[in-house]
């Protein structure tokens, strides 16, 4: 009881702790929050090497960096949370493809744009053309969910507008017939349907997208002043157009913002290099492929096993704590309890991991994502353990307390000797059953920018395009990882279940 | 010769309902005293005062000098008073409650290890003795349930002697029972009578209650009806009330 309770203090106090650090200094490192798995060529893994992190806004940074002399360090983070994100002071801009509209601009502040584009029409090979927006309509059309584009699509009416989590996806669908056409930001359909033989790019620009580096609402003006000196540095001087025709992005729009109608000015590398990893391989480079991507597998499948072990001390300790308030404490600490149980069991998890991580910092509590996550994990399955633990101390006949009470022992001696040891062999099954399902549960934590086995998956197969060898990769990973305690269970259940079963002589 | 277990005007209810009416009677060092009487007339509630399990309503009892008293209306007697009259009183149930998750040797251990601080290999020691005593030295490492009846009561019998009580209470210790296993539990009982052990049984056992008791407390409707010398109770009981009860033993 009085460890949980420790651990809960400390974990809070190390919370108010990192919401009292002093504010940075302008010769701190700027931090700039993405995600990679937004794909490319934004912010993404190398298909080369997983490990690095690539993309034009990457290079966009570093070389931003540079000009205002400030070194630049990348914070991963879930795309939709990338704003709540900088409210919590994970990091002090962000850039990841934010188009610069006023419902962004009332969340946060934005630079000058550092890329202008459009949404380009793809179809399938073979198909009639699509000249422009106006003839989308009345056939289904997929984008990406909550961006402009979206929003034009359904603005401008008549058009069946599916959403989409990721582009492969779109992409996926569109091959399959699923769907007619696809509208999305030219830079996606540079990297994704560009290179595939079966699509075709066709008909006039849509719309005109403004990319910009957002930060803190309000917050910092002088953060803010000093990233648009950047890039207005970096468009004068043509770092800003090699970056993107490295990138092969250049488009019509960012010559007329920027006045630079000049040729090329860099050869593709960037471009070639990722459609060159990505090509379709024999069955031999795709081993080669699972091969470099499993040493970052299992950190991942580490980060998972670390986060579910911790929550799990935290939901076994205080899942007991708020058992024996239940059964032992009275009528009014078995209300509290109860009042605990319902609201957690009674909310999604999800909510309360965004609860924790992202509203918490509202009243002061500023929470690092590995705790925010183990936390959240832990405070929910300790209700679901009470409930467990509740059934199992009410399991043991009254007479047993009796017994030990009329051997002169206290109650909470009774309790500790006789009552909860023979409780917790009853619960040892479903406790390890709940653990099996709060590693798989631990997936949640990868909205607060916690890079675990699910979030690895997501990243590996947006990369690669594959959620096939992957999926089967991660699965296998997940029952790997379940088993040790299976089998832990199995053994555990034996070796304590002494005296409950009837033996043979 | 100063009594060592004394119960005065213990009235104790549940609900509304009066159990106990006043019950007073004292019993001297190494008696063996046998409770009989109907089902429901309050014996197995008065035992289970006799050692603080059940609060009193009002009353007194005293055990080898601790005092437990509540005036009618007083608040109840702290359990810290319990715990002390507890330290010279054990108790065995119908049901025997013995820890099935210990072995009959770690039975026997814990409370004195838990309650007194005993050192391990003493606590051992002398539950090996008792075990011996109980006749279950061979059956030490058994776990409860692969015990037979018998087998477990003698076990919570050296469980209750652990503590190294004054007063053995027994609450119909062999009800639950196999007719062919109840001797064997008297039987320690009756050695421990010899030993000089104070011992009060609650009981149905009407051959056990004639043979080996010093004398009988007769109860009904929550109060003692008569005392009396073991022979006289059965053959010529003063009370009517005795007589009918009695008289479909005979």
């Amino acid at each position: 009881m009085r460890f949980a309770l420790a651990v809960l203090l400390t974990l809070l106090s190390l919370g108010q702790a990192l919401a009292q650090s002093p504010p940075p200094a302008t010769s701190t490192p700027l931090r700039y929050g993405g995600d990679s798995t937004s794909g490319a060529p934004y912010t993404f893994k190398d298909p080369a090497d997983p490990d690095i992190t690539v993309g034009f806004e990457v290079d966009i940074m570093t070389q931003l960096g540079i000009e205002i002399g400030r070194k630049t360090v990348f914070v991963q983070n879930d795309w939709s949370n990338l704003i709540p994100g900088l409210n919590a002071g994970l990091y002090d801009a962000v850039i990841n493809g934010l188009e610069i509209t006023a419902a962004h601009q009332a969340a946060a502040d934005f630079s000058i744009p550092y890329y202008v584009t459009f949404g380009q029409i793809v179809i399938r090979r073979g198909d009639a053309d699509v000249p422009d927006i106006a003839a989308l309509r009345g056939k289904s059309v997929g984008t990406l969910k909550s961006s402009q584009m979206e929003y034009v699509l359904r603005s401008f009416g008549g058009i069946d507008v599916r959403s989409y989590e990721e582009e492969i996806d779109a992409y996926s669908d569109l091959k399959l017939k699923r769907i007619d056409a696809t509208v999305m930001d030219f830079p996606i359909a540079v990297y994704y349907a560009q290179p595939d033989r079966e699509l075709q790019f066709t008909g006039a620009p849509v719309g005109r997208i403004e990319y910009g580096i957002a930060v803190k609402k309000g917050g910092n003006p002088q953060l803010l002043a000093q990233i648009n000196t950047g890039l207005s540095q970096m468009i004068q001087d043509g770092e800003m157009r090699k970056i993107l025709d490295r990138w092969g992005i250049w488009t019509p729009m960012m010559a007329q913002f920027t006045g630079d109608a000049r040729p090329m000015q860099a050869q593709p590398d960037a471009y070639n290099h990722f459609v060159e990893a990505t090509q379709p391989q024999g069955w031999q480079a795709q081993l080669e492929r699972y091969m470099r991507f499993m040493p970052q597998l299992l950190w991942a499948a580490v980060m998972t096993m670390e986060i579910s072990i911790l929550a799990m001390f935290i939901a076994v300790g205080l899942g007991a704590t708020l058992a024996l308030c239940r059964v032992y404490g009275g009528v009014w600490l078995d209300r509290l309890a109860q009042v605990y149980i319902e609201v957690v069991r009674g909310t999604p998890l999800l909510i309360q991991v965004l609860f924790i991580y992202y509203g918490l910092p509202k009243i002061g509590i500023q929470l690092d994502p590995f705790i925010a996550g183990v936390l959240a994990l832990g405070l929910n399955y300790a209700a679901y353990e009470a409930e467990n633990y509740r059934a199992g101390l009410l399991a043991i006949p009254r007479h047993q307390m009796e017994a030990a009470i009329a051997l002169n022992m206290t109650e909470r001696q009774s309790l500790r000797h006789v009552v909860i040891p023979q409780a917790a062999r009853i619960v040892l099954p479903p406790t390890t059953n709940d653990f099996i399902s709060l590693i798989k549960d631990s997936s949640l934590v990868s909205v607060i920018s916690l890079v675990e086995l699910t979030k690895t998956y997501e990243l590996i197969s947006t990369t690669y395009y594959d959620y096939f060898g992957t999926g089967l990769l991660v699965a296998g990973m997940y029952l790997l990882l379940g088993l040790p305690f299976v089998r832990l269970a199995k053994w555990a259940e034996r070796h304590v279940s002494r005296g409950m079963t009837r033996t043979t002589k | 010769m100063q009594p060592i277990l004394r119960a005065e005007n213990v009235h104790k209810s549940f609900d509304k309902t009066h159990i106990l009416k006043g019950v007073s009677f004292q019993i001297e060092e190494g008696d063996l005293v046998s409770i009989i009487g109907p089902s429901g007339c309050g014996k197995s509630t008065l035992l289970r005062c006799l050692n603080g399990l059940e609060t009193l309503d009002s009353g007194m009892i005293e055990a080898c000098g601790v005092r437990l008293e509540r005036k009618p209306g007083a608040p109840e007697v702290p359990g810290e008073v319990a715990h002390r009259l507890r330290r010279n009183v054990g108790m065995v149930f119908q049901q025997y409650n013995l820890f099935p998750h210990k072995t009959l040797l770690q039975n026997v251990m814990m409370a004195p290890m838990v309650v007194k601080g005993t050192k391990k290999e003493e606590a051992e020691a002398n539950a090996e003795r008792l075990l011996k005593k109980v006749g279950l030295y061979e059956q030490m490492d058994r776990y409860p349930i692969n015990m037979s009846g018998g087998q477990q009561q003698r076990g919570a019998i050296a469980r209750a002697l652990a503590m190294a009580p004054k007063i053995m209470l027994y609450d119909e210790p062999t009800s639950a029972l196999d007719p062919g296993l109840v001797d064997e539990v008297l039987d320690v009982m009756k050695e421990l009578d010899a030993e000089g052990m104070t011992q009060i049984v609650v009981t149905h056992e009407m051959r056990f209650a004639r043979d080996a008791s010093d004398y009988i407390i007769y109860m009904e409707k929550g109060d003692i009806v008569e005392i009396s010398d073991e022979d006289e109770i059965f053959e010529n009981p003063k009370d009517p009330r005795t007589r009918q009860f009695l008289h479909r033993f005979a």
